[in-house]
Formats: C-alpha cells, structure tokens, sequence
C-alpha cells in the first residue's frame, strides 16, 4: 500500500514549488489513475515517490507499507517495491538489454537477501516476458533502448516491470508516443500484471488508456494537489468538460 | 654585447652529463652514432620540453623532471618480473624488455612463425644496415620533438622486428616492457615493426613496473608499415607507480591501401605523455587511433597526436575516452594536418571526457591544418559528467549508485575498446577497465559507510 501525506515538494535548485500538500492513497490490488493538466505536477509526483534528487521535499511522507521510502535511495526503494515506468526511457549506449535485465534482478535479489539468479532461470524469465510483449530476440541484444521506437521503449519497460515483480507500478504518461496497436500490447502487458497485491497508479493526461487499463480510482491533479476523486467514470466525464472546471486552463 | 645563455636545469644539466659519459658506449655502427650525436644537439638547444611550447603546454616535462634518474644499463631480472612474465597468456611469441633492455631468456625466440624475424635492437643498431636512420626518424612531423630527441640520443635497446611481405601472424606478437622497480632509473628505450607489402599483424605493447621505486621512462615504438598491410597495436600502460613520469612516442610510416589502428588503454600510469606521429605513405589507407585514460589520484595522461596526410584519399578515425576522478588531469591535442594534394582526405576526430568529481581536470585541443579543398574533416570534442539523468533510470531499477556508475562508465569506454579486433584481447583490455572501475566503486562503497 502506498500512502502519500500532506506532500510538499520544490524543485531542488529553484524556489519554484510543484506539489502543495498532496494526499494520496493507493490500496494493494488498486489501480489509481491520476489525470490532469499539463503543469499540475503529476510527472514530478512520480519522480520524487521513485527517488529523483532533483527535488526537495518541504514537508510530508510517502509510506510503502507503511514504511517511509523519504530517506531511501533509488536504488532501495526499487528493492522496496517501487517500480515507475518512465515517460521517456533512457538510452544508454554500450549496455547491453541482457547484461542490464540481468544486474537489475541481481541487484534487488541481493538488496533483499535473495540468492542471485542463475542464468539459465534468467533466460527462461526473459524470454517468457518477452515473448507476452512481442519483443523480439533482436531487440535484447541491442544495447538498452538505443534505436528502440516510442513503442519499443514503453514495451521494454513493461517487460522490465515484469521481470522485477515490484508491488507498487507506477506508470508515467505511459500511453506518449504510442499508436493504438502498440497501446494495446502495453495495456494487455500492464494488466496481466494486475493482482491483488500489487498497486498501480497511473498518470495520463489523456483518457484514451484508461479505456485499456480500466482503472479503480480515478483521482484529478491540479496545481500540485488531488482536487477531486471519483470511479472510472471520472475519466469520461474529464474527456468531456476538460479541466477547466479544476481552476486551470484546458 | 652580451651572449643569452638558457639557464639549464639540473636535470638538463645531469642528461647532458649522462650522455657525455654514455655516448661511447650505447649501441651503434656510426651513422646510429651521428643519428644520437645530432639528436642530443637538438636537445641541448630545447632543453626539456615546457609549457611555452604549443605542442607541449599542457605537460609541463621540465617542470616534472626535478632530477634525472640515473641511466638504467641493463636489466634487473627480480622475482617480481619473473612473476610477471610467467602471468602473460599463454600463446603467440612474446618479447620482454627490463629496463628497456631486451631479455631473450625471458622470451620466446624459438619456433617464430615464418616471415617473422627478430632481433633485439641494440643488435640492429651496430648491424650498419643502411635504411636504419631513415626508419628510427619516422614521419617528419616528428623531428622537432626534443622528448624524441632524448629517446634517439639514449636509446638503449628495444626489439627490431620484421614482419616479411605477404606474411600473417595468426597470433598477436606481444611485447612486455617492464620497469623493474628496484631502483630509481631512467629507461631509454625503441622498438621497431617493419611490416612488408599485405602483411597482417597485431602487436601488443604492454609497459608496467614492478617493485617500489618509480622510472623515468622515455619509450618510442616505430612502424612502418607497407602496401595493402594490415596491423593492428594494442597498447596497455599500466600498474606503475604514481610517481612514474614517462614519454611514450608513436611513430608510424603507413603505405598505400592498408590499414593502421591503434589503441591504447592508459590506467595507473603517472604522469604520462603519449605522442603519436603518423604519415600517410600512400593512397587509400585507413588509420585508426583510439584510446580509454583512467585517471584518478594526481595521475596526468597527456595524448598528442600529429596526422599527416600527404596524399589523397586517406581516411582517419581518432576516438579517445577519458574518464578523470580524483585530482587527474587528461590532455588531447590532436592535430590533422592535409596537405594541399591530399584531396578526398576522410577525417573524424572526437575526444570525449567525463569527469567525476570538481578536482578533475579535461584540456581538449583539436586542430585541423587543412590546405586541400575538397576534404572532409570534422572533429568534436566534450567535458561532462556522468549523465544523472540515466543514473537515475539504472538506480530506480534497483542498481546502487556505484554499480550504475560503473555501468555508465564501462558502457562510455567500451566505445572506444569495440575497435580492437582481437576477442581475447579486447576482453583483457575490458578485464582491466572493469577492475579499475571495481577498485572506484568500492573505495566509494568504503567512503559511504
């Protein structure tokens, strides 16, 4: 379960202040949505529960598990749970897929005290994932996202949160970039992972995923802050009015 | 009227000494003896090289060399160099330098493959074969350099190789030169590779020092290289102590439609300056010059490079990787020079530096001499630091921060060490930026804590 309370963030180098106060609740077996406007802090939000440094946090707590993941680096609270699917994927040149796929899953087996994977049970695991995401063989062996098209990198990064199992999924504008058979595969990819131990919160600016990935909760963002909570229904309604009605523009 | 005398310093005073006293006795018939007598002239009106040189400002060698280490004479044969030897893979012949003098017990002379010939070089050097003057003088671009200078003067020893035309060496030929470390010396030493017409070959020069004391190494390499040949050098300067101090010069004569590539990993090496001086002796060929510096501690790798492309339709390709922590200190001048025939000329020149802390230190210096006007030159050069953008992608997937580090780091040299085409080779040349990397990542594992 991840709790998020009274959240008070800055940019790091910069007076400019993103979330104000933010409250936030995503049960186990939950899939949350957040929408909202260009501007209203939904990536930063998800940037600073996975461990981004460019951020300062004024006041408040983020608890997985009741644990607070605040103090934690990245790298821990990734062996915590928390797992966030970027909106742009990195590339980095010269890292092999494998030899990255590989040293992530050591690294959180490790972190929480497991033996480290053989690599036959490696394979197996990622050609397993891999071949749900119609991710080609070639594609694993290029070195991590370089080359990869907007579909590539969003399905390597389902394929990732897979393979690490985390409890907590959080899905930045996911749906960027995508055409709609490449949304589809992202969605089928996301919601075979659905169970009910596993959270998700997904932010989108746009409705359109949300008719694939059906959500629980629907919760609104303006300025920095949760501004109105609802059902899936929500959604549609947004879609129709946009988000003038929320104190920002549309 | 009044005569201005340079001041010499007291190591310039001390090499002029040592050469006085050396002269009669360092190898060679007599043109070698003029070659030495004229080189060390040159010297003596130069002095050590200083920052007010262009070519030089970036490594102070005047500066650097407070005192002049004694001449090493001969080599120092301990328990340590005798390990290090016995540790060298298995396979393909190996020449062994101590102290810049080449010891034939510890290297394989028998069984050569045919076409291979070896010799050391002092023995070259008194064998009053006549093309010998031409080929230690290498590419005119070089003939004003006074660290070369010392090397010609001082030369002590080295290996002559022959590689005859047509002829393939299945496997690497390496040559080991070790600094024996017992005493405080200075070696002077050259080796030479004559490649024939198609021959194909690659040469693996590895300098390090064993035991505690610290070198002053003046080293050189000389390839020339014929029609449509094919070699391939590998060259890994490390495991010295940090207060080595060394020259090492590249000189290589390149003939028509062949090809030349170089690499050179640089990691616990001193203050180092490599210099490397390359001629194109004929059309069509391809150059490859590319290299990984490690620096960390006051460690400083200065690496000058002189291109000259005398005729058209020369391709070359520089790419040298550094990546400074600590108080280190990188340098890259890279010259390309295309003279005014040398049309169709194929030039791309990059030098890319990360540094990893406020103390590091980058000076990058690409220069391009173009007098032809249908080439294509381009040359890019960059500072930085380790992206923290994707440092944070690796770490919120669960890798700690010096093991993303490492990644990001590995992944950043490893441009660089995918030209060398040898597998083994390149795996040991990996094997030891990995460890280099290890040793960095957990020294900020132990500061952490």
């Amino acid at each position: 379960m991840l709790e998020i309370r009274n959240l008070v963030v800055k940019i790091a180098d910069e007076d400019k202040q993103i979330l104000n106060g933010l409250n936030l609740t995503v049960n186990d077996g939950e899939v949350a949505a957040i929408m909202g406007p260009n501007g209203s802090g939904k990536s930063t939000l998800s940037y600073v529960i996975a461990g981004k440094e460019d951020y300062e946090v004024l006041d408040g707590e983020i608890l997985l598990n009741g644990e607070n993941v605040l103090e934690m680096e990245a790298d821990a609270r990734a062996a915590a749970g928390i797992f966030l699917a970027f909106q742009y994927p990195l590339e980095i040149p010269g890292v092999a897929t494998m030899t990255f796929l590989k040293a992530a899953m050591n690294a959180q087996r490790r972190a929480r005290g497991e033996a480290e994977l053989l690599t036959p049970d490696f394979i197996k695991a990622v050609n397993g994932a891999a071949d749900k995401l119609g991710i080609a063989k070639d594609m694993l062996r290029r070195p991590l996202n370089v080359g990869f098209s907007g579909g590539e990198k969003k399905r390597m990064e389902i394929l990732q949160m897979a393979l690490l199992a985390p409890s907590m999924c959080i899905l930045d504008e996911t749906d960027s970039g995508l055409d709609i058979d490449a949304l589809r595969i992202v969605a089928e990819g996301v919601n075979a992972l659905r169970d009910k131990s596993r959270g998700f919160l997904v932010i989108t600016h746009y409705q359109r995923l949300l008719d694939h990935i059906i959500p629980d909760t629907v919760h609104v963002m303006s300025k920095g802050r949760i501004v109105k909570t609802g059902g899936k229904e929500l959604a549609l309604e947004l879609e129709k009015s946009g988000y003038a009605g929320y104190g920002e523009a549309a | 009227m009044s005569v201005v005398t340079p001041l010499k310093t007291a190591a310039e005073q001390a090499l002029s000494a040592q050469f006085a006293a050396a002269k009669a006795e360092l190898p060679g018939a007599l043109p070698v003896r003029k070659l030495r007598e004229d080189a060390f002239a040159g010297f003596e009106v130069r002095g050590l090289p200083h920052r007010r040189l262009e070519t030089w400002r970036y490594t102070d060698l005047r500066g650097l060399l407070r005192e002049a280490s004694p001449l090493a004479e001969s080599a120092t044969i301990s328990a340590a160099v005798r390990a290090r030897v016995a540790a060298l893979p298995a396979g393909g012949v190996r020449l062994v330098l101590v102290d810049g003098v080449f010891v034939p017990e510890l290297s394989t002379l028998e069984g050569l493959p045919g076409g291979l010939s070896i010799h050391s070089l002092a023995d070259a050097l008194v064998s009053g074969r006549d093309d010998l003057a031409c080929v230690l003088s290498g590419p005119g671009v070089a003939s004003t350099d006074a660290g070369l200078m010392l090397n010609t003067a001082l030369m002590r020893d080295g290996v002559f190789i022959e590689i005859a035309a047509g002829t393939e060496l299945a496997q690497p030929l390496t040559i080991l030169s070790l600094a024996s470390g017992e005493e405080e010396r200075a070696i002077f030493h050259r080796s030479v590779v004559l490649a024939g017409a198609g021959a194909k070959a690659t040469i693996v020069e590895i300098g390090e020092s064993v035991g505690n004391a610290a070198s002053q190494i003046n080293g050189a390499i000389v390839f020339e290289t014929g029609d449509e040949s094919d070699v391939q050098h590998v060259r890994m300067i490390t495991r010295h102590r940090p207060e080595t101090v060394q020259v090492q010069s590249l000189l290589a004569t390149v003939g028509g439609q062949a090809k030349f590539e170089s690499f050179a990993l640089v990691c616990n090496a001193g203050t180092l300056r490599q210099q490397h001086f390359v001629r194109y002796a004929g059309e069509h060929t391809e150059i490859g010059l590319r290299g990984v510096n490690l620096l960390g501690g006051s460690e400083h790798s200065d690496v000058t490079l002189v291109m000259d492309h005398e005729v058209p339709h020369g391709t070359s390709r520089e790419m040298f990787k550094s990546i400074i922590g600590g108080e280190g200190t990188g340098v890259f001048q890279g010259k390309v020079i295309v003279r005014q025939h040398a049309q169709k000329t194929d030039g791309n020149m990059k030098s890319n530096a990360l540094l990893l802390n406020d103390g590091a230190t980058m000076f990058n210096k690409p220069e391009l001499e173009i007098f032809a006007d249908d080439v294509v030159c381009g040359h890019g050069a960059t500072v930085a630091q380790i992206d923290g953008e994707q440092l944070f992608y690796l770490m919120a997937r669960g890798l700690p921060r010096p093991q993303a580090e490492a990644l990001v780091l590995q992944a950043f040299a490893g441009e660089a060490v995918e030209f060398v085409q040898d597998e083994a080779l390149r795996d040991m040349v990996m094997a030891e930026i990995e460890a280099w990397l290890g040793a960095r990542e957990a020294s900020s594992v132990v500061s952490a804590v």
